[in-house]
């Protein structure tokens, strides 16, 4: 399930319920994110009670990833009875700006600064 | 270091009468300064855009991102008695390569891949912002709806109108996203322009459009 490139990595860890982040993401479009959509969409398609996005070693992501994660979080929202947490990096300037947005679009979305 | 940017001219949504000797016409929209004095400090890079495959092309926009990024933080330098600035120069370092990563992926996209017209990104710097210009070709029949969605966009609430798209793409399956431009504005608080010329010779008219980004210090 997990996905290991040159620049990034996406990786699921099922004790935790959680998926890990690492790299940077500036993949062209959609169709090229699609590996990693749908990791996400199986792990939230299982329904857990609660899960987790651990963004704490992306150091970048464009503006299709940014899509990317804001589908996402829609379609959790969608599903109203998981509990989503979002794990951010303080020292990653990219992440307190654009991740709160996450947050409009799901008030319940547990944002978490480490 | 450049003057005070305060006395530019800045334009914004006018048209401007052909310049004399040459069939051109020039328009812009939003916060697009025309004339950016001559400067000591910017860097310029240019790219054929045809030259390799854009599959290929685009891993070279995230290098180049960072080089500009990498590149302006010797103009911001850590100075250990002031904690803060570390982070000034790791948020400079991050929104230079986002927006400029941006810009040039727009640019590879959308650039009319029929004339072989240089895509160029330059990054000027004053004591207060940083000022990207970015230039590209624009395929004919797209011009009308890229400016009707740029009058949308300067006209809109940034919060707003990216709230807004992030729930329409996740309605719909696009090939864009339309959030390089409302995550400049809202997320870093980016003043953008935009300055299309047609250059009309024997041959067909090409448009080119230069994408302006202002970012505060």
């Amino acid at each position: 399930m997990d996905i290991t490139t040159e620049t990034y990595q996406v990786t699921y860890d099922d004790t935790t319920q959680t998926i890990i982040f690492h790299g940077s993401l500036r993949l062209s479009g959609m169709e090229e994110y699609t590996p990693i959509i749908d990791l996400l969409h199986q792990i939230a398609d299982q329904r857990p009670t609660s899960m987790s996005l651990d963004l704490r070693n992306l150091q970048f992501l464009n503006s299709s990833g940014i899509n990317v994660l804001s589908k996402f979080v829609i379609r959790v929202r969608q599903y109203k009875n998981i509990a989503l947490f979002i794990i951010g990096s303080k020292d990653i300037p990219w992440q307190g700006k654009s991740l709160k947005n996450l947050q409009r679009l799901m008030p319940q979305l547990q944002l978490e600064w480490e | 270091m450049m003057d005070n940017l305060g006395s530019w001219p800045i334009l914004s949504n006018s048209i401007h009468p052909p310049v004399h000797g040459l069939k051109k016409m020039q328009q812009t929209f939003g916060d697009f300064i025309d004339a950016l004095p001559q400067s000591p400090e910017y860097l310029m890079l240019g790219f054929s855009p045809s030259s390799i495959p854009l599959q290929q092309r685009w891993r070279n926009n995230g290098l180049s991102a960072d080089f500009l990024a990498d590149y302006f933080t010797t103009f911001f330098p850590i100075d250990d008695e002031n904690p803060h600035s570390w982070t000034q120069q790791a948020e400079i370092k991050s929104a230079v390569s986002y927006v400029a990563n941006e810009l040039l992926e727009n640019a590879m996209k959308f650039n009319d891949p029929s004339y072989d017209y240089p895509i160029s990104i330059a990054l000027y710097f004053s004591t207060d912002q940083l000022i990207f210009s970015l230039t590209n070709s624009v395929v004919a029949e797209q011009v009308e709806t890229f400016q009707r969605y740029l009058q949308d966009l300067i006209q809109s609430d940034p919060q707003e109108m990216l709230l807004l798209q992030l729930e329409k793409n996740a309605l719909e399956e696009t090939s864009t996203s339309r959030l390089g431009y409302l995550t400049m504005m809202n997320d870093y608080g980016a003043k953008l322009g935009w300055k299309f010329d047609t250059l009309v010779d024997q041959n067909a008219p090409i448009t080119t459009v230069t994408t302006m980004v202002q970012l505060a210090l």
